[in-house]
């Protein structure tokens, strides 16, 4: 009975348990830091649970509708509404349940990881407070079916992680690279909010399906839809609008940099969702699709050209970030060039999709991993220069395995799980532009040789004098880098199970808008 | 059986398990050849010492190499890419914003004019 009443709720409970944890975690930290602590994990650990949970429902049941306030949760459109849905409705389809997975099982091991990263630093209530807000934020983003709802989390998940880009206030820099998120993401959001705008203007309504069937592709359609893209674009880190991103990568905790990576990925989400749920076929698929690898194969060239002479370790990162972002770009773009033909999609749109797609959690994996490694380091040495570095590997062997497993995965290197997605777009994009494909395996050598400089600086070498005492990353920090490096390895082994089970629905929910648009309004 | 399914990839595929049994049958061929090298090898003598034309090996921890020593001949080849790339990252918010504004003018001329 209360098991069904979970499972009935899960979607609201998503976002409820992070957002009544948040705002209760100042007064419970009144108690002792190690209830707080409890507090916080507890709260993760339900969260993660309920993602995984949903995730099941989904891809077992098919898209879960839920109406906020209704008399039956499924019941998205009340009698007297005219055929609008006029209260909240959460629309979780297979793409909205691997956004989801991605962001609980990221949230709970940054958030093991941050119980021994911080503990030596003053407001953990606040940071925790924040960050599960963060959480709820993310959440939503994914989980909501409607416009302004996704605005209202996007604000949340920016807020929150701009307080905690800014959490180490002693460092001016970080400050700086606050306000510099802060700004462009207000920004970001307020034109998100204009073309949120258009829409309710133009369509008297805000539910994303609502919206979807009665899409004209007007004139305001085309300046709405460039808006949401580059907006969109600039807080995923797409070149050119990049630029905040290896300042407030590098500037916040390494566990924050972890899930501000997710929050990219969360931006990019809805990207994904305005363009193929939201416009669809009604679109000019090839201007767009071509817009979005062109932003896919500058983000990828310039990412990793430019980590290769960083000499911080996570603004290095915070570049291959960039860079991997662009590949799920392309993929996803060449999937939507030719979303209009059906048997170019058969032939490799598909496959493109879901290589960009299968490169979204893969990323948040393996990338979540190397920050949390470079955190480890930062923790144990004090400084992220790579030339103060050397010989770690003699005192770290633990961090430094899960950091040859984040680096061989991010390199795209055998079995690791960056390999099989990548391979799947080096394929597929191979037959839609041959030149596309040796871009994204020549970035991919690139990325290898970067981290061979970053392994070598870091870990190899002799024992340098200074780091003689330097001992290994505390017990919780490696169970939250253990966590991520072994869905590393687990995906790597077997992507054939994630991409038939997770990934594959995931793309099929994107391209099927009739199925998003018929699962809310019920055939209407 | 589901597990160790391959991944097609449209024009091919990928099945990581395979690999792996490849990796150990190479692992095992290697180790078999190293098992019949020179068994006279002792540790921590003259045999492990580089030579360095006779000069006296220098200390270890003043012979490590920083991370800003490596690659340097691949970002002095690219100088002319670099000098221009790098400049443009300039840490200024107004140019930050600039880059947003043009990159959303170009993509709203571009759809508006394709549409």
């Amino acid at each position: 009975m209360i098991t069904d009443a979970i499972i009935a709720n899960s979607p609201a409970l998503l976002v409820m348990i992070p957002l009544i944890a948040a705002f209760a975690c100042p007064f419970i930290g009144r108690i002792s830091p190690a209830v707080r602590n409890i507090w916080v994990v507890g709260a993760m650990v339900l969260t993660a649970a309920m993602a995984l949970l949903l995730a099941g429902e989904v891809l077992s049941g098919g898209t879960v509708v839920y109406t906020f306030g209704a008399s039956a949760a499924g019941m998205s459109i009340p009698p007297d509404s005219g055929g609008i849905p006029v209260r909240i409705v959460f629309t979780v389809d297979a793409m909205s349940a691997l956004m989801q997975i991605i962001g609980g099982v990221t949230g709970l091991a940054v958030i093991l990881y941050s119980i021994a990263s911080d503990r030596r630093h003053t407001g953990l209530e606040s940071y925790y407070t924040l960050y599960l807000l963060m959480i709820a934020g993310v959440m939503g983003m994914v989980s909501t079916g409607d416009l302004f709802n996704f605005f209202v989390f996007l604000e949340i998940l920016s807020i929150a992680s701009a307080g905690l880009i800014a959490y180490r206030i002693d460092r001016g820099v970080a400050v700086e690279a606050a306000v510099k998120y802060f700004v462009l993401s207000t920004i970001g959001a307020m034109v998100i909010l204009v073309a949120i705008g258009i829409f309710y203007g133009e369509y008297d309504a805000l539910n994303i399906a609502v919206i979807a069937s009665r899409m004209q592709f007007t004139l305001l359609d085309q300046v709405a839809l460039v808006l949401m893209i580059a907006a969109l674009g600039m807080k995923c880190g797409a070149v050119p609008m990049h630029f905040w991103t290896p300042d407030a990568y590098s500037m916040a905790p390494s566990s924050i940099t972890a899930m501000l990576v997710v929050a990219s990925q969360a931006s990019l989400y809805g990207l994904f969702r305005v363009v193929f749920t939201l416009y669809n076929v009604t679109l000019n698929a090839a201007t767009v699709g071509w817009i979005i690898i062109v932003l896919g194969v500058l983000s990828m060239v310039v990412g990793v050209t430019m980590a290769i002479p960083q000499k911080d370790v996570k603004r290095l990162m915070a570049y291959h970030a960039i860079s991997q972002t662009g590949y799920m770009l392309l993929g996803v773009g060449v999937g939507l060039a030719v979303l209009g033909n059906q048997s170019l999609l058969d032939a490799f749109g598909y496959v493109a999709m879901e290589g960009g797609i299968f490169h979204i959690i893969n990323h948040a994996m393996y990338k979540g991993l190397l920050f949390l490694t470079a955190g480890a380091i930062f923790y144990r040495i004090g400084t992220r220069n790579l030339n103060r570095m050397g010989g770690l590997g003699h005192n770290m062997k633990y961090t430094m395995v899960f950091f040859v497993i984040g680096a061989l995965a991010i390199a795209g290197i055998p079995p690791f799980n960056g390999f099989a997605s990548k391979l799947m777009i080096y394929e597929s994009v191979f037959m839609f532009n041959p030149i596309l494909s040796i871009i994204a395996m020549v970035v991919s050598i690139l990325t290898l040789a970067s981290f061979v400089k970053v392994f070598h600086s870091i870990f190899m070498g002799p024992r340098l004098p200074e780091y003689a005492d330097v001992k290994e990353a505390p017990a919780p920090m490696l169970i939250g880098m253990g966590i991520l490096a072994v869905v590393v390895v687990l995906f790597g082994l077997f992507p054939g199970v994630v991409v038939d089970h997770l990934i594959e629905p995931a793309a099929q929910a994107l391209v099927n808008q009739g199925a998003y648009i018929s699962a809310v309004m019920g055939g209407v | 059986m589901d597990l160790i399914a391959s991944l097609y990839t449209g024009s091919g595929y990928w099945n990581p398990l395979v690999w792996l049994i490849a990796i150990v049958v190479v692992v095992v061929i290697v180790y078999l050849i190293w098992s019949r090298g020179e068994s006279g090898y002792k540790k921590g003598t003259l045999q492990t010492t580089p030579f360095i034309s006779g000069n006296p090996e220098p200390e270890k921890s003043g012979v490590h190499i920083p991370g800003g020593n490596l690659y340097w001949g691949y970002t002095e080849a690219l100088k002319g890419y670099y000098s221009r790339l790098v400049p443009l990252h300039t840490g200024r918010l107004n140019d930050y914003l600039l880059w947003y504004l043009g990159v959303t003018a170009i993509i709203m001329v571009v759809v508006v004019v394709t549409a």
